[in-house]
């Protein structure tokens, strides 16, 4: 009995990720939703996105994002909308900003230093020239030789 | 009882891991051959005891011993046998026990088929893995002991995370194992070769087997998770740049990189101390993902039960394996100058833009995956990096990678002319860009993902055919006589072949899921049927049936395709009563063309929600990662590694 009560307090309180009565009618708008909903994070879950989120509160923005939709923001005042409640912490593609500067920068950063660097030690190996062989070396080699 | 035996078999490993880190290691630096002699059996005896704690553990668990705390917390006496003991390692302590246990279980391997390998080399390496077990085995027994009783046993236990009971994720964590331990054996070859302060082609040779190894396990590894996250999530994920992937992804990358440099090790030995680096790096990342799971300090999806002490003592662990490793690398780096040389345009220089590219992508993993932590302890902001960062950071440079591969792979050692080398190439140029355009011109707006990454993935398969087929001089010499050569091209080229053509297969099944999925979500009435990209789809009926320890609803969708019948999929929705938790298991019908691909949701009224997905091509993301495992295996058992690393090691010593 208490197994069956379990269950239907489950069954109500789940949700499913984007629902059919979410949905927009159209298409264009609804594809717009998704792709904006893909960019934020659910606020109680760990590193998801509000898209494939089953928390409450993922539902809640959902329909919120769907809202400033119909309401006729773009994708930009969307998000702009959303940030300004919820703060930077709902978005997964954190802003392009100063603070931000290491995380942006560090790819585009450490590519170049690698490539200077290796172009350096590449060059480098270029321009050795063998070291000639030592006395000791030459009778070595030339008993090599006759043998 | 068992279970303090196996306690007593974790102190015995410990006593026995302080002795073979110290002894052997004076006994190198002084020598002393006893001293190094009693390297081998110790590493023997420390696998030994540690199996002995595993294999009690296991039976603990087997037998639903519930006064065991860890079984108690962590099984059910209706769970299936496979999870009975792939629940040995789905929670903190046990999976501690098993990584420990690898790690003796590497060592002793060296310590057995290591018998070519120089005294001094095979004892500092034994040394230096038994100062890791060392500080593991602490770790286990001071913060994480398995074996812990409780007084007052329950009369059942509090069953596995259901997410956890699936065949693939039983599997998932040994393999990932297998790769983290498995370049701890790189880095102790690394230390070992800092100590002595000499690198040369046979040290190459002994560490190219263990790069390798841990590169397969972590690809199969990586691979059965993210197939687990594809079927069971319910939504056909596959990869979600979560903190706990990119723990796994980031040592991937930089095996990858120390694979290719101890190629030029072994043929050329230049690029001496980066590989010595590499190595370093290749363990620090495992350490740094062992952190990052078990500590917390990183929300995560799947991270383990957190405390602060374990997290402390981790990174502990990790200041100072990496900074001690680093320092000595900073000492004597310079002693591993090499006077080879080689023009710009060559083999080696593509081998270093490789490692370049792989490096600096791992770097912007590692600070994509800290930056929530930095932020917050430097700047106070909490904020999050989710996957469409990474999407647009990472994406780049693997471009480039593979963009750069068939011209470095085809190149030739030492000295090369573009020109020269890459005519072959021609062919594979202008397929792989009129793929890509068919595909552009083909599809109806949309992404630019699917044209360039076919384009791509075409490229680096036909450059890697066309690699083949200059190698075995297939068109000056005939068909056959080709063929021939082909079948006679050593084992560690096939390796190669396999590895590049598995990384085109997986970009292909990547671009193709990425640009062409489609998706229905509908509420949906027995009987009814609906059409998802030109199949349909008939809901036949819903059944509850009850399983060993859950129950579930299952659904019977027929799929119709040109009228004809193509798949009966079945997807569930499970509830486990135990730790009253629901989960899905997708319907999947695969075929190399596309997964049909049905999650049962929520009943609606008197319809269900049912999300239906066409995935074309997806199987071949799975695919290319075996067949990349698949070259690496091949790769391994080239004969030239197994002779080298017995016979011409003498020159090491």
């Amino acid at each position: 009995m208490i197994r069956v009560i379990f269950i239907l307090l489950f069954m109500s309180s789940s949700a499913w990720a984007v629902e059919p009565d979410e949905i927009l009618p159209n298409t264009a708008q609804e594809l717009r939703a998704r792709e904006i909903s893909k960019e934020l994070r659910c606020l109680v879950c760990r590193n998801e996105n509000i898209d494939s989120s089953n928390a409450g509160i993922a539902k809640d923005l959902r329909l919120l994002v769907r809202d400033r939709i119909i309401a006729g923001d773009d994708n930009k005042e969307v998000i702009g909308f959303i940030t300004d409640r919820y703060g930077e912490y709902v978005l997964l593609n954190p802003r392009v900003s100063l603070s931000n500067l290491i995380l942006w920068a560090s790819g585009p950063l450490f590519l170049l230093l690698g490539a200077l660097l290796s172009s350096w030690f590449i060059r480098s190996k270029k321009n050795i020239h063998p070291k000639a062989l030592t006395e000791d070396e030459r009778t070595r080699l030339s008993n090599l030789m006759d043998n | 009882m068992l279970a303090e035996i196996g306690h007593l078999a974790v102190i015995v490993a410990f006593m026995v891991a302080i002795i073979q880190s110290v002894v052997p290691m004076i006994g190198a630096a002084k020598g002393y051959s006893g001293w190094m002699d009693a390297a081998a059996p110790a590493a023997v005896v420390q696998f030994l005891a540690v199996l002995l704690a595993f294999i009690m553990l296991t039976i603990a668990f087997v037998t639903s011993d519930f006064s065991v705390k860890l079984v108690a917390s962590n099984s059910h006496s209706l769970k299936p046998m496979l999870y009975k003991v792939s629940g040995v390692w789905g929670n903190h302590e046990g999976s501690m026990l098993l990584w420990i246990l690898i790690l003796a279980f590497y060592g002793a391997l060296v310590s057995i088929f290591g018998k070519r390998l120089p005294l001094v080399l095979k004892a500092r390496v034994l040394s230096v893995q038994a100062m890791i077990g060392v500080a593991f085995l602490a770790f286990l027994l001071f913060t994480s002991n398995p074996f812990e009783r409780l007084i007052f046993p329950p009369i059942d236990g509090n069953d596995l995370n259901p997410l956890l009971q699936d065949p693939g994720l039983a599997f998932h964590p040994p393999f990932l194992y297998l790769g983290y331990v498995g370049l701890s054996m790189t880095f102790s070859f690394a230390v070992a070769a800092l100590i002595q302060g000499s690198v040369d082609a046979a040290w190459a040779r002994w560490v190219r087997p263990w790069a390798l190894l841990a590169w397969i396990t972590l690809t199969i590894g990586i691979a059965l998770g993210s197939w687990w996250a594809y079927y069971e999530l319910g939504w056909g994920g596959w990869w979600f740049w979560d903190p706990v992937e990119n723990a796994s992804f980031m040592p991937w990358l930089i095996a990858v990189a120390l694979l290719h440099s101890a190629i030029v090790v072994e043929k050329r030995e230049t690029l001496k101390s980066w590989t010595v680096l590499l190595a370093i790096l290749g363990f620090s990342f495992s350490l740094i993902g062992t952190f990052i799971v078990r500590s917390g300090v990183i929300t995560s999806v799947h991270a383990f039960a957190n405390d602060p002490e374990r997290g402390v003592f981790i990174l502990v662990i990790l200041v100072i394996a990496i900074g001690g490793a680093l320092t000595l690398y900073a000492m004597r780096a310079n002693s591993f100058r090499s006077n080879v040389v080689f023009s710009p345009v060559s083999r080696e220089s593509g081998l270093i833009l490789n490692n370049l590219l792989l490096v600096v992508s791992t770097i912007v993993v590692f600070v994509g995956t800290i930056w929530p932590l930095l932020a917050e302890l430097v700047m106070g902001r909490k904020l999050s990096v989710g996957a469409p960062f990474f999407e647009l950071a990472f994406t780049p440079f693997m471009i480039i990678l593979a963009l750069a591969l068939p011209v470095g792979a085809i190149l030739p050692w030492k000295r090369a002319q573009l020109s020269r080398s890459g005519k072959p190439l021609f062919g594979a140029i202008i397929l792989s860009i009129t793929l890509g355009l068919l595909v552009w011109s083909l599809q109806t707006g949309g992404r630019m993902m699917a044209p360039i990454g076919l384009g791509l993935a075409g490229w680096v398969i036909l450059g890697t055919l066309t690699d083949l087929i200059v190698r075995t001089r297939m068109l000056q010499l005939g068909f056959i006589a080709g063929l021939i050569r082909l079948c006679k091209l050593p084992r560690a080229d096939w390796g190669k072949a396999f590895a590049h053509i598995g990384l085109g297969l997986t970009i292909f099944g990547i671009a193709a899921i990425t640009a062409w999925e489609s998706e229905d979500i509908r509420i949906a009435k027995v009987g009814e049927r609906f059409e998802v990209s030109g199949y349909t789809f008939q809901f036949d009926d819903i059944k509850k049936i009850n399983g060993k320890n859950y129950t579930a609803d299952v659904g019977n969708i027929s799929v119709f395709f040109d009228g004809r019948l193509v798949a009966t999929l079945k997807p569930e929705k499970r509830f486990y009563p135990v730790q009253r938790m629901p989960t899905t298991e997708a319907g999947i019908n695969s075929t190399l063309t596309r997964d049909l691909y049905i999650a049962l949701g929520d009943a609606q009224g008197d319809g269900w929600t049912i999300r239906t997905y066409v995935k074309p091509f997806a199987v071949w993301i799975w695919i290319g990662c075996m067949v990349m495992a698949m070259g690496g295996i091949l790769s391994m058992s080239d004969r030239r590694l197994r002779i080298a690393s017995t016979s011409r090691l003498k020159s090491l010593s």
